[in-house]
């Protein structure tokens, strides 16, 4: 165990000194997740500047939900997408035998292989955003309301990195996937949105199959002391067993790959 | 005497004639490419999904209580007419130039006898047909099913909607290539079109109808290019414009539309100078 927090420490820093030469991009970075999620406010504040709530959300606890959206996405962009997105180049090349055969996990080694911390402004401006959802609220939250919120968040991370372990995983099987990840990333745009205001089939998709509502509704719920703890220990419980499986087809699809040398 | 505009007139005739066989061959290749990346192609397609989460939202929205002057049905035929519209008109070329800039591999296109923009231009209209795979099932379930009462009944604006449709395509394809030509000169222009495309995506109509926003605002985002890519061709399929509106419209899409590939074209002109200085 320490061996691998003391290769994690190394990868970290061999990361930051890479994004250290691209300072610039901190700055186009910061300035385009601003963007990004000043688009994403813009149909909430059209919406909601003509209804009070929408199926049973007010203005403040969406924005709850925006700003879990946010901060995951940050995390998403900084540290799972980069690592894992090389992870299809390295198949297709043949690349991976070299991390195969270093002496420790293979998939330590690829999710840790890059983090940008650039690319992770959002996670700042998602924190910004809880902060000013309270302050719309006129209260803070409980205690306990921000221990279950951010085990849900770290939940919600376990998520994501499994869903990308996964689309990784295919990589082994077809050749050229990298545009998934893409996909991926374009579905869970629909998370910035509180999960009750879709209906029927969407509904279940989102909560089963592509669990968004446990990435941000569930942390927002949790956050307003509105979620019950059999709730969140399930959701927990349910990424968890979401991580066991990503980890088990990751093993399965390692051993069927043969390097493109032969 | 009457040699010489004879002689005139057969040449320009000859070169007609090639530029179509170029056009021909070249859309011929663009589509078998297509064809050959299929599966890789279907899941672009599916990262167009926004439309369909939209149309979710604003109908359970709508389902309270109609929005502004839409019911959940409009809602419906709104957001299905987008994603037809957005399937037709979308491009991804500056993604394409910014690589071929970065990597050197445009010195290959540059060798060919044919303007690049052509090249880019062919391959964004042959793989139309495999999203049209998409956008036709759509359409014919807006026109056979309850969303048939929202659309318009004025064959005017019906004879407007292919032209609103095309120019959507000409301006989000040349102003692509306006930010794509800049690559030549600033190595970060990528960065240009995510800005872009933030504000298109709040700007053009893609996530409500621009009759949401407060009148004031609407009027400089009348202005600006967005709803011309987007909103434009897909209210005069509703028939929430009036003629007069969708032959203004008309005017100021194309300006915008023919604007950006002047400027596109300039753009590239002096980048290229640029290019071939460190390309080698």
């Amino acid at each position: 165990m320490p061996r691998y927090l003391r290769l994690l420490g190394v990868q970290l820093r061999m990361s930051l000194l890479l994004s250290m030469q691209y300072r610039l991009e901190f700055f186009l970075d910061a300035l385009m997740s601003a963007f990004w999620t000043a688009s994403a406010i813009v149909p909430l504040v059209v919406l909601f500047g003509a209804r009070r709530t929408v199926s049973g959300w007010t203005w403040p606890e969406a924005l709850l939900v925006v700003a879990a959206f946010t901060t995951l996405k940050g995390l998403l962009e900084g540290a799972i997408q980069p690592s894992l997105g090389d992870v299809v180049e390295h198949v297709r090349k043949g690349t991976l035998d070299f991390l195969l055969l270093k002496p420790v996990d293979a998939q330590f080694m690829v999710s840790t292989a890059r983090f940008e911390p650039w690319r992770a402004s959002n996670v700042w401006l998602g924190l910004g955003l809880f902060a000013w959802a309270f302050r719309a609220l006129g209260r803070g939250p409980t205690w306990a309301g921000v221990g279950l919120g951010a085990a849900l968040l770290l939940a919600g991370v376990a998520i994501l990195y499994s869903i990308a372990i996964l689309v990784v995983s295919l990589a082994f099987f077809v050749v050229k996937v990298d545009n998934l990840i893409y996909l991926f990333i374009s579905v869970y745009d629909a998370a910035r949105w509180p999960a009750s205001i879709f209906r029927g089939g969407l509904a279940f998709v989102f909560t089963f199959v592509i669990p968004l509502a446990v990435m941000t509704t569930f942390p927002a719920l949790a956050l307003l002391g509105r979620l019950s703890a059999v709730h969140g220990a399930l959701a927990v419980a349910g990424a968890a067993a979401f991580a066991v499986v990503a980890r088990v087809v990751w093993v399965r699809s390692v051993r069927h790959y043969t390097s493109a040398g032969g | 005497m009457t040699e010489a505009p004879l002689e005139a007139a057969r040449s320009t005739r000859r070169a007609g004639a090639r530029a179509a066989t170029v056009i021909a061959t070249l859309l011929r290749i663009s589509f078998a490419e297509a064809i050959a990346y299929r599966s890789e192609f279907v899941v672009w397609i599916l990262t167009t999904n926004t439309p369909l989460v939209m149309l979710a939202l604003w109908s359970s929205v709508a389902s309270e209580a109609p929005f502004g002057s839409f019911g959940q049905r409009a809602f419906v035929a709104y957001f299905l007419v987008t994603l037809i519209v957005r399937m037709l008109t979308g491009t991804w070329v500056v993604w394409h130039m910014n690589a071929e800039i970065k990597s050197g591999t445009l010195s290959q296109r540059l060798l060919r006898p044919v303007h690049p923009f052509l090249v880019y231009a062919s391959d964004n209209l042959a793989s139309i047909p495999l999203r049209g795979l998409v956008s036709i099932p759509v359409a014919v379930i807006v026109v056979s099913t309850v969303a048939r009462s929202e659309l318009t009944r004025d064959p005017v604006l019906w004879c407007v909607a292919p032209l609103a449709v095309t120019g959507a395509w000409v301006i989000s394809f040349s102003s692509m290539l306006v930010i794509g030509a800049l690559g030549l000169f600033w190595e970060s222009s990528i960065a240009l079109w995510d800005l872009w495309f933030s504000l298109y995506f709040v700007f053009s109509g893609y996530l409500f109808p621009l009759a949401f926003f407060p009148r004031p605002l609407a009027r400089w985002v009348a202005v600006s290019p967005f709803p011309y890519t987007l909103s434009f061709p897909v209210e005069a399929v509703l028939g929430r414009l009036s003629r007069a509106d969708a032959f203004t419209s008309l005017g100021v899409q194309w300006t915008y539309g023919l604007g950006f590939l002047a400027l596109a074209l300039w753009l590239w002109r002096r980048g290229l100078v640029r290019y071939s200085a460190y390309g080698g």
